[in-house]
């Protein structure tokens, strides 16, 4: 019978896919196939296989080794920074009705904002006479150059928190509703405190939306290049030099055994990193249902 | 969180003057320049005198606004209409059908959705040379129909329906492309609502694929002229981003509560 099944799915799912899979095929698989191909030539017309030579001059490259640093110092730090932060404003909003609705409103706003209208924004805040440094200088202290220093790593963490921070909420607030009220009701009469309750209950079924919410974060992580470009150009401070500036720069310089490399390098990252979750998430939630 | 929207629309009703007075000194290393003396710019929310001066030169005097605009507008409109629907089918598949292979290849379209941009850029660009795209909206338009986000989130809101609604509908006898129409579909407006939004939010915004595809300036979106813009002329660049801003907010003021409920229910079975 399952037999059966699968084979009626298995044509009527060529129709649905095929569509998707074919666009797919030729604007990301095929693409990412050359790029993985071109990864391994030692220049991209008629050149010659040379193994991981690329790869080899690629690791000892200090501006990538520099972008690489930089881009999973970011993600790693200011992504789960960000969702502990969506997560604990959500607890909170979850707590009183009062004003909930205004506030959820005022936390996505900035999703709809242009990435143009933020970097204008930005530069008026963070300039050297930018208005943060006259608020330090009220203060008595001496002003810091924002995006020319180290500081310029906190901003971009500060400018995708404000970005972000709204879109967990919601997710997390979906998230809370809809775990049964009479698991906490059976917790109370059980005589369970509340830290006790929010690790083994609260937590435990949010699982599967902080997964959502991770993916999404990593997504929107990578997606802060776009402002720090627009703000920073091509070659912004040492700290805030990303992997996409430095294959936006390799693309720019025609380097592209240098660029299909880091590609590579950091799909295999990624995928690392997702089958990871996966795995993680799988475990979380066997005790589920 | 509100701040950077109230700042940009009151200074966008400000003169150039009081614009050009308050924000002379961004960019520039003052210390010495004023002799030691520090100063920082004005940062004003409200204007002296209520202008239009800005929407004047954006709207009417400046026809490459609109043009830019137009350009804009219809580019997303097209991935937007092509991801959501080439998403959905490509979502029925994976949520509510069973097939060799399945999530193996959904895991495929997962990554293929964290992968930035750059990651596929050379080939692309190839591929978009040989099939004649360079220089054209298609080069952006295409690439943005097929992407995996839709795929994606619209599975999300279908596993979200019980199968149970699409095995009684098939033991009635309703093939499964009347069950995605009539079923499926409707239950999952939010999502297709949420989608829209978000699907907008990032595509309004590209700056990486125009620049690189699109070689003529009146091709280019209004999302990349706007930071030329603002360089340029500060005054002008705010009258701009609130004029680029509205679409933006109108979509998300009309499509909120649809919105909120629809990336709700996604997060329901993450």
């Amino acid at each position: 019978m399952f037999r059966v099944i699968m084979r009626r799915h298995s044509v009527v799912a060529i129709w649905f896919l095929a569509p998707s899979a074919l666009g797919f095929l030729v604007f990301y698989l095929i693409p990412f196939a050359m790029g993985l191909w071109y990864s391994f030539l030692d220049r991209p017309n008629d050149g010659s296989f040379v193994g991981l030579a690329n790869y080899k001059e690629l690791l000892n490259s200090d501006s990538f080794r520099k972008a690489a640093q930089n881009t999973f110092l970011f993600t790693s730090v200011s992504v789960p920074i960000t969702i502990a932060l969506s997560l604990l404003l959500a607890l909170l909003l979850n707590q009183s009705i009062y004003l909930r609705n205004w506030l959820r409103t005022a936390y996505v706003l900035p999703l709809v904002v242009p990435v143009a209208s933020v970097v204008l924004i930005w530069q008026v805040l963070f300039d050297w006479n930018g208005t943060v440094n006259s608020w330090l200088y009220g203060f008595g202290l001496s002003r810091i150059d924002w995006m020319k220093s180290e500081w310029a790593r906190g901003v971009l963490s500060v400018v995708y928190a404000w970005k972000n921070i709204g879109y967990n909420i919601i997710l997390f607030l979906a998230g809370l509703q809809n775990i049964p009220k009479d698991y906490y009701e059976t917790a109370d009469l059980e005589g369970a405190g509340t830290f006790h309750k929010l690790a083994r209950i609260t937590l435990v079924y949010l699982t599967p939306t902080l997964f959502f919410v991770v993916l999404m974060g990593l997504i929107s992580s990578f997606r802060i290049f776009r402002e720090t470009y627009l703000i920073a150009s091509d070659y912004p401070h040492d700290s805030i030099y990303m992997l996409q500036h430095y294959m936006n720069n390799m693309f720019l310089s025609l380097d592209m055994q240098k660029l299909t490399s880091a590609a590579v390098v950091m799909v295999v990252c990624l995928l690392l990193l997702v089958s990871g979750m996966f795995a993680l998430e799988r475990r979380f939630t066997k005790d589920l249902d | 969180m509100l701040l950077p929207i109230i700042i940009s629309f009151t200074n966008s009703l400000m003169t150039e003057q009081e614009i050009g007075s308050n924000y002379d000194l961004v960019g520039q290393m003052t210390n010495a320049a004023t002799g030691g003396k520090d100063a920082f710019v004005n940062l004003k929310l409200i204007p002296d005198w209520v202008s239009f001066e800005q929407y004047n030169k954006v709207l009417l005097a400046t026809p490459t606004y609109l043009n830019l605009f137009w350009n804009s507008v219809y580019m997303v409109a097209i991935i937007i209409a092509g991801q959501v629907a080439v998403g959905a089918f490509a979502a029925y598949a994976f949520a509510k059908l069973r097939f060799r292979g399945r999530d193996r290849m959904f895991f495929v379209y997962l990554i293929a959705m964290l992968m930035p941009f750059q990651v596929t850029l050379v080939p692309n660009y190839i591929i978009a040379d040989k099939l004649g795209l360079l220089n054209s909206a298609g080069a952006i338009v295409l690439p943005g129909i097929f992407g995996a986000f839709g795929v994606f989130m619209l599975r999300q809101f279908m596993l979200s329906i019980p199968t149970a609604y699409v095995e009684a509908a098939y033991m009635d006898g309703a093939g499964h492309f009347r069950i995605f129409h009539q079923i499926i579909i409707p239950l999952i407006k939010p999502g297709i609502a949420a989608l829209i939004v978000l699907l907008f939010v990032d595509y309004w915004n590209m700056v990486e694929q125009p620049l690189i595809f699109l070689e003529d300036d009146f091709k280019q979106p209004l999302s990349v002229y706007l930071s030329v813009v603002q360089q340029e002329a500060r005054g002008v660049g705010y009258a701009a981003s609130v004029f680029y801003m509205l679409p933006m907010v109108l979509l998300f003021l009309y499509a909120e509560s649809y919105f909120i409920e629809g990336v709700q229910m996604s997060g329901i079975k993450g």
